[in-house]
């Protein structure tokens, strides 16, 4: 059967199963967007090509499998470098099709030519540059197996015009690979950690994304229990951990909890798993979790012994290794432990939070959480509202909280949350945004105005690139510089402009009641919510300090 | 000898080796040295690539290994190997000679 090479990629799609894309359509991949006119694959159309990145990373990120988007050759290419960066970064299975000049073109400076290969290849897990229409089938299938296998990350597919044009013989079709485990932890190794976790007295979990994206969450739930053994967690796992057990300690790090880094400090054996050392998670890296040994147990073995030396290593998927590892743990109670820890978070204290008004940011974002259907996504952009949402927002569902943990990108919020929505038509979508972040994605309102996407969207409205603000003034003499705005939109105007339904909340009068009702309500929304511009995300770790010296905590005695 | 040789066997198509080489700059490791050809009768090429050794040569390892178009990576310090000697001799002909030399004076 003979087909064009933009036919074999879309009939790849369909067989692998997708049916939801985003992208924009542009010289190069025209041929592209005529294949895909014969599809079932329902094609989004975004605003931006960076919006159609996020948009794939929303879906990928919420269902944890590959999701595509499409751009053109030059500009529509490289629009999508910073979402392909995200994805890197957040070890996201995103997969970008771009158009490219024909073949005999490149190399000339031709119109809409960039050398998307070149430019991806730092920020992806891998990039193809397409010089045949025979291998195109082969080369989807073993992008999606490369962007899903593993550590998942980011594939580029460039694709020139012509390759895409040409039509090739095809009789039968690859399949994508299985994936499998990378390694086996063997019996020695299990046996060795179980018995590290029996010898120690102060044993702590430090779980992360990879947690995650291993579906591992109910086995450290029962891990933790099962020996008792306190749980903290990165920016990326948050709703990987009951947040009511009593072992949880909350978020680490930069703006997590100060009893949470005291009792790190004190802790003599740290479990890593699913996690990176990351700084914002570590603090002063010489200086974190000092007195513990260290188990690090990661899929990427390039991870191990990257940041902080461990003790004890495993390149392997956390899962398996938790399944072996859990009946190998004992029962124990941890009374002295238990009570130590109790003890630190008397003395440090977390913020009481309904002593503030209904709409200081943590307040406001607790309530929201408390009122939210079960199972909703909640998404968020850059910056105070983000430390804020990680704060207060009670996740109770691994992998409903999606956020740009690694690149922090502001514009990620929106169309990441049309992603989630698109893929998750029965479930509510919360972005929690910031006035500073929205803006630089906002064209995206007309995205999800075009599908009435279940989408909440709050805006947090400080009328302050807030989190700057707050460095100027803690680390810069108070020299609040190029963080104000001069100007703000009415964003509610804003919103009802793109036909979506619009209010801002008065001060004093919001009650979960209304929140509720918001909630609940059919279709997309667009809230702008009044702060005050002088609040800070508090306690906070100054940049290059330990953890342990946090400022603006509470401590009692 | 504070040097070490990598060899690699790498998918050979345009773009390998800038894969490579954007490794080294964008983790801040040293490159010193490469030389590379293609393996006659295959669609792989063999790639030797002279590092200083230090502590942070494990990481280097570790991340060309997970470089998709990265097939094999080995690492020679002894003279055992087999192109050991050619390599250093064809290094230090290399450092050695300036600017602007022909080839009948490198010689």
């Amino acid at each position: 059967m003979k087909m064009t090479g933009a036919e074999i990629i879309v009939k790849c799609l369909e067989r692998l199963g997708v049916t939801t894309i985003t992208g924009i359509p542009g010289g190069s991949n025209l041929p592209m967007y005529d294949a895909l006119y014969h599809s079932t694959i329902r094609h989004i159309l975004a605003r931006h090509e960076q919006g159609a990145g996020f948009i794939a990373q929303g879906i990928a990120r919420s269902t944890g499998k590959p999701a595509v988007c499409l751009a053109t050759s030059g500009p529509g290419a490289t629009n999508l470098i910073t979402a392909i960066a995200d994805a890197r970064l957040d070890s996201v299975p995103l997969i970008a099709i771009t158009g490219q000049v024909p073949l005999p073109m490149i190399g000339t400076d031709a119109f809409q030519e960039v050398d998307m290969h070149g430019l991806t290849i730092p920020i992806t897990k891998h990039t193809f540059l397409v010089r045949n229409a025979g291998d195109i089938a082969e080369t989807i299938c073993e992008a999606f197996y490369i962007a899903a296998s593993g550590r998942p990350g980011p594939v580029v597919i460039d694709v020139p015009k012509d390759i895409q044009n040409e039509a090739v013989d095809i009789e039968t079709w690859p399949e994508v690979k299985p994936l499998s485990l990378e390694a086996e932890p063997s019996e020695a190794d299990i046996r060795r950690i179980a018995e590290m976790i029996h010898s120690a007295e102060r044993p702590l979990l430090y779980i992360g994304g990879g947690i995650i994206s291993s579906h591992a969450a109910p086995l450290i739930e029962a891990l933790s229990a099962k020996n008792s053994i306190p749980v903290t967690s990165t920016l990326m796992g948050l709703g990987a951990y009951p947040p009511e057990s009593p072992l949880y300690l909350g978020m680490l790090g930069m703006h997590g909890e100060l009893s949470t880094n005291m009792i790190i400090d004190e802790a003599d054996l740290l479990l890593a798993f699913g996690v990176r050392f990351d700084d914002r998670a570590t603090g002063r890296v010489e200086e974190f979790s000092r007195h513990a040994s260290i188990i690090h147990v990661d899929i990427d073995h390039s991870e191990i012994d990257k940041i902080k030396q461990s003790n004890v290593s495993l390149i392997a998927d956390i899962g398996e290794v938790l399944k072996k590892l859990l009946p190998r743990v004992k029962e124990s109670s941890r009374e002295e432990w238990r009570a130590r820890i109790h003890t630190l978070q008397r003395q440090y204290p977390p913020e009481d939070t309904d002593a503030y008004n209904p709409l200081h940011p943590l307040r406001f974002i607790r309530t929201l959480g408390n009122n939210a259907p079960p199972g909703t996504f909640v998404t968020t952009d850059v910056g105070q509202h983000q430390m804020w949402t990680a704060q207060s927002y009670t996740f109770r569902k691994p992998g409903t909280f999606l956020t740009s943990g690694g690149l922090g990108t502001m514009g990620f919020g929106l169309p990441a949350a049309i992603g989630a929505a698109l893929a998750n038509p029965e479930d509510t979508v919360i972005c929690i945004s910031g006035d500073g972040s929205i803006l630089m994605n906002i064209q995206e309102l007309a995205t999800l105005a075009d599908y009435g996407l279940n989408v909440k969207l709050f805006i947090m409205n400080n009328n302050h690139l807030g989190l700057v603000r707050q460095q100027q003034e803690l680390f810069y003499g108070g020299h609040l510089y190029a963080s104000s705005f001069i100007t703000t939109p009415d964003f509610a105007a804003l919103g009802r402009g793109f036909g979506i339904r619009s209010r801002t909340l008065d001060r004093g009068t919001c009650t979960g009641e209304m929140l509720r009702e918001i909630l609940h309500s059919p279709g997309p929304c667009l809230i702008e919510v009044p702060v005050d511009a002088d609040l800070n995300v508090m306690p906070m770790v100054p940049p290059g300090k330990s953890n342990r010296e946090m400022i603006g905590g509470r401590t009692n005695g | 000898m504070d040097k070490i040789i990598i060899e690699l066997i790498v998918r050979n198509h345009p773009g390998v080796m800038s894969q490579i080489t954007g490794l080294f700059s964008r983790r801040a490791f040293n490159l010193e040295g490469i030389l590379c050809a293609a393996l006659t009768g295959t669609k792989e090429s063999r790639m030797f690539l002279l590092v200083t050794k230090d502590e942070r040569l494990p990481q280097i390892l570790k991340q060309l290994e997970k470089l998709y178009d990265v097939l094999c990576v080995t690492t020679h310090i002894g003279e055992e190997y087999l192109f050991y000697h050619e390599l250093q001799s064809l290094w230090q002909r290399v450092e050695a000679a300036g600017p602007g030399i022909n080839s009948a004076e490198s010689a």
